[in-house]
């Protein structure tokens, strides 16, 4: 307990110190209210508004869930076929790479035609395209990184190329699909926040900042943005924890005993 | 003797083409009987790790026949014939040290208890029973090539190929696994081809040292080395032992010229 302490005490003291400096200073400069509110003011709009931050941090989320897993789920198929099929590679491969250079973001309004502005599904799919291709790059490299004398040793056993997949391949590229998708949580946020500035329903993060905004009352905005970073920090840490149990073997999770 | 377990006959290996051919083995006669240990060895870039590869169909001869078991290398190699341990332990961080031995045995579809059963016995034999459950990053480099040993083993293949096993462990944990070897092949009776540059773990292990020359690879001598069996500790100190060792390096020394070789040849007669 006491080491644990001794671990984040003092990101946590520097947390403290920074809130108790930015108070002193908006304070002590007379900064203005709709240029920088004070902690505390952020902190009792949070109070006075937090079922419906609560509603609206939700339904963000969700699109960004629902996004990271459309892409995810199209990027792992999209590698596994790449690195499965030569032909594949070569004819998706080009493409998928001169996609990366698309400001994907762009694409927001167009998804908002496509899908229907007020269906979630505009904002999952403006996540889904804007993960896809980290999570794709990141899954083909974990397949085909593969230790030469590994693949021999399968060759030595007259391993099928199956059997290579399933027991070399997949295992090996374990490790960088989780730090793809720990980067792709984050992402799946701001492109679900930024896409709903783009217009729809409006209990959403992104519509709510922008009432606030509008109304001058930038204490609420600020205290939306704090639920923003907050169901963030909380996506990553789920996806932290669900990879400490996938895969216990790897190096980030290792603990060596005695030997 | 009992049969050859490889037997090849004029087979040579060119890497490249054109201008930038490289000759890695030439004219390689060499008949292993059943149950040898037979050792290869020669200066780096001789070729040997080449040979041990053609023999476990990881790479083709461009001249010459390869059989194995009496069958065609690349035969032999799907129906599993041989086991192989190289010169790193190649174990998977995934998977404990007990499903790293039985990994072989999963593509043979052998049944889970029946593989488990098998890797317990293996883990017994290269002396890591307890060490079932532990991850490869949890054991030292001489612990994580015994599971490679194992692994090699557990589906009882009539040959074993061996590429400098011990050539990144340090020596006291080499010479201690030389004995454990030695007592593996005494009890299976595996037939094993092992490739080293260490001269004494060639003449300790052997029961037949194969001394190549670079460039290209070519066989100079053959040393029948009967020092008898079970050896051991007292082996090291015998002096015969030292005849060997000395007999290998001369054989090495005089190696470059095809007729240096000759005339050691002519002299051994």
């Amino acid at each position: 307990m006491s080491a644990r302490l001794r671990y984040y005490g003092p990101a946590v003291l520097v947390f403290v110190g920074v809130l108790v400096l930015w108070e002193i200073v908006v304070s002590v400069f007379g900064i203005q209210q709709f240029l920088l509110p004070r902690p505390s003011a952020i902190a009792a709009a949070f109070a006075e508004r937090f079922d419906e931050l609560i509603t609206v941090g939700r339904n963000t989320l969700v699109e960004a869930v629902g996004g990271l897993l459309i892409g995810g789920v199209a990027a792992l198929a999209f590698a596994f076929a790449t690195a499965r099929w030569a032909t594949a590679s070569r004819a998706l491969l080009p493409i998928a790479i001169a996609a990366n250079s698309v400001p994907i973001i762009a694409f927001a309004p167009i998804m908002n035609n496509w899908f229907g502005i007020l269906n979630p599904l505009s904002k999952m799919m403006v996540v889904a395209v804007l993960v896809f291709f980290p999570i794709m790059i990141n899954t083909l490299r974990g397949l085909t990184l593969v230790d030469q004398t590994s693949l021999e040793l399968m060759r030595s056993y007259a391993a099928s190329e199956r059997a290579v997949f399933a027991k070399v391949r997949v295992p090996n590229a374990l490790p960088y699909i989780f730090t793809a998708v720990k980067v792709s949580a984050t992402l799946s946020l701001i492109g679900a926040i930024v896409a709903e500035y783009f217009g729809g329903a409006q209990s959403v993060l992104g519509q709510f900042i922008i009432t606030e905004a509008a109304f001058f009352r930038f204490a609420n905005a600020w205290a939306a943005i704090v639920v923003a970073s907050a169901v963030s920090v909380a996506f990553f840490l789920i996806i932290l924890a669900i990879e400490r149990v996938a895969i216990p073997w790897h190096a980030s999770a290792r603990t060596r005993d005695a030997s | 003797m009992t049969g050859a377990v490889v037997r090849m006959r004029a087979v040579q290996k060119v890497f490249g083409g054109g201008a930038d051919q490289t000759h890695a083995l030439d004219a390689i006669d060499l008949e292993i009987p059943k149950g040898a240990f037979v050792s290869l060895i020669g200066p780096s870039g001789c070729g040997k790790s080449t040979l041990l590869r053609l023999i476990g169909d990881l790479t083709q001869a461009t001249g010459g026949t390869i059989e194995v078991n009496g069958k065609s290398a690349h035969r032999a190699r799907l129906d599993r014939d041989y086991g192989i341990v190289f010169q790193s332990p190649v174990l998977f961080d995934w998977r404990t040290v007990e499903r790293n031995v039985e990994l072989p045995l999963e593509m043979s579809a052998i049944d889970r208890r029946a593989r488990a059963e098998r890797a317990r016995a293996m883990l017994a034999l290269v002396e890591l029973s307890g060490s079932e459950k532990r991850y490869p990053w949890q054991l030292s480099g001489g612990m994580q090539q015994r599971v490679a040993i194992a692994r090699a083993l557990s589906f009882e293949p009539a040959l074993l190929l061996m590429d400098e096993p011990f050539g990144a462990l340090d020596e006291m944990t080499r010479e201690r696994l030389n004995l454990e070897l030695l007592g593996i092949w005494r009890k299976t009776g595996t037939t094993i081809v092992f490739v080293t540059h260490s001269i004494p773990e060639a003449v300790f292990l052997s029961t037949r040292v194969v001394v190549m020359s670079a460039r290209p690879g070519r066989i100079i001598d053959v040393v029948e080395v009967d020092l008898p069996q079970p050896r051991n500790d007292l082996t090291r100190e015998d002096e015969r032992y030292f005849a060997f060792v000395t007999r290998v390096r001369e054989r090495l020394r005089g190696g470059d010229s095809a007729q240096v070789a000759a005339k050691t040849r002519a002299a051994a007669m």
